[in-house]
Formats: structure tokens, sequence, C-alpha cells
């Protein structure tokens, strides 16, 4: 188990620069179709982020936040909504994972960014529970 | 029984490596894929999706189904490592 880190300099520096890597994280989810990014990588950044709060500040403290239950939650979740948008165009009359039929404006661009977003949940969570089982002792 | 496994690991990837050797070469302009698949995209992605980025609309519309097989590979990858590597806390009271 990887416990709390003695150095205030890298604790203090974690605790500044995580909210930043988060949201850089969001932001390459978010602008996936409209620029360079997606989910595989938003979701990486996101688990690194946690990553980093996790060796800095001890597995105890991301445990608080990321209980195992909750990270198992998250990993079938974004399948789930990758699926789930499938299956709701399926519904809607057109083909499987065929966009365009979604009641909303700019259907593709947005059912896109659902599909990454349940891509950058998946592996901010895969990420996350190998990184967690693998220092467990 | 152990070269048996050795002979058709070779086997397999010597006729991995002949089908390999017919494909076009990397870039070569008149290949399938450069003549008719990549115009294609190129041309028509932004009005048939209305997404400015061209690798997410390939990535996530037209291949949709290749990411949704990617998603669900991560996501057995990682129930695999945890059935693997998770230890239960009865076995550390032991």
């Amino acid at each position: 188990m990887i416990i709390k880190h003695e150095s205030i300099i890298i604790k203090t520096i974690v605790r500044v620069l995580t909210p930043f890597i988060q949201i850089f994280a969001l932001y390459v989810i978010m602008h996936g179709h409209s620029s360079p990014g997606g989910g595989f990588q938003g979701g990486v950044i996101l688990g690194a982020s946690y990553i980093l709060l996790g060796l800095s500040f001890g597995m105890n403290e991301v445990k608080k936040r990321f209980s195992e239950r909750l990270l198992m939650l998250f990993t079938s979740l974004g399948v789930f909504i990758y699926a789930g948008i499938g299956f709701l165009c399926l519904i809607l009359g057109a083909n499987f994972l065929d966009y365009g039929i979604l009641p909303i404006a700019e259907p593709r661009g947005m059912g896109m960014l659902g599909v990454e977003i349940g891509v950058g949940i998946t592996v901010m969570a895969v990420m996350l529970s190998i990184f967690h089982n693998l220092s467990a002792e | 029984m152990r070269p048996f496994y050795y002979i058709l690991t070779f086997i397999t990837g010597a006729l991995l490596v002949y089908g390999a050797s017919d494909m076009p070469k990397w870039g070569d302009p008149n290949s399938p894929a450069s003549t008719h698949v990549s115009p294609r995209y190129i041309e028509r992605v932004l009005e048939e999706t209305e997404v400015p980025n061209m690798v997410t609309a390939i990535l996530a519309d037209y291949r949709g189904y290749d990411t949704l097989g990617e998603t669900t590979v991560i996501f057995t990858a990682g129930i695999a490592c945890i059935l693997i590597l998770r230890k239960r806390k009865k076995e550390n009271n032991e």
C-alpha cells in the first residue's frame, strides 16, 4: 500500500496541480468532437490525476473518494453509456450508433460527445482500479 | 507435447508474415485505402457529421462499432486485472 508522502513540497504542488489537471482532462473529453482529444486521452489524464493524488497523499486518500465499489460501478457505467446511446438510436428507428436520429441540436456531434464521455469514464475507472490493485499488498 | 506448440506458433507467425507481405506499402498513394476510403472521408465528413474534427468523426461515428469494441476491451482488461490481482481481506488476516 502506498502511504502518505513526507515532503511538504510534493504535497503542496500536487494539491495545487490536481484541479488543473482534472479541468484539462474534462476539457479534452468535452472538446473531443471539435478539437484534438477524446474519451481515451481525457480518461487517461483524469485517471493520472487521481494516481498522482494517490502517490503523494497515499492510496487511502483516493479510496475515500473512489471506493472499490464505486470504481466498478464507473467501469461498467462507461460501457453502459456507450451501448445505451447505440440502443437509443436503435429504439428511435435508426441503425445501431447512428446518431443522426437523436432529437437534439447537432445530433451527430452530441452523440459523439456522449460516447466520448462513456469512454472517458471507463478508461478513468479502469486506470485507477488497475493502479489500486497493483499497489495493494 | 511442447515442440508441437512451438511449431504451431511458428506456422501461425509465418502465415501472418506471408499475409502481411501482400499488403500495400505504408502511404502508398495507389492503394485502395488512399484512392477510395480516405478521399471519401476527407470530402464528406463535414457535411455528413457536422463535426470539424475528422479523427473523432471517423473514430466515433463511422467506426462506432470499433470504438465500442475498444471500450469493451478496456472494460474486460480492467475486470481481468481485478479478478487476478484483488486481495480479499480474509487472506490478509491469515
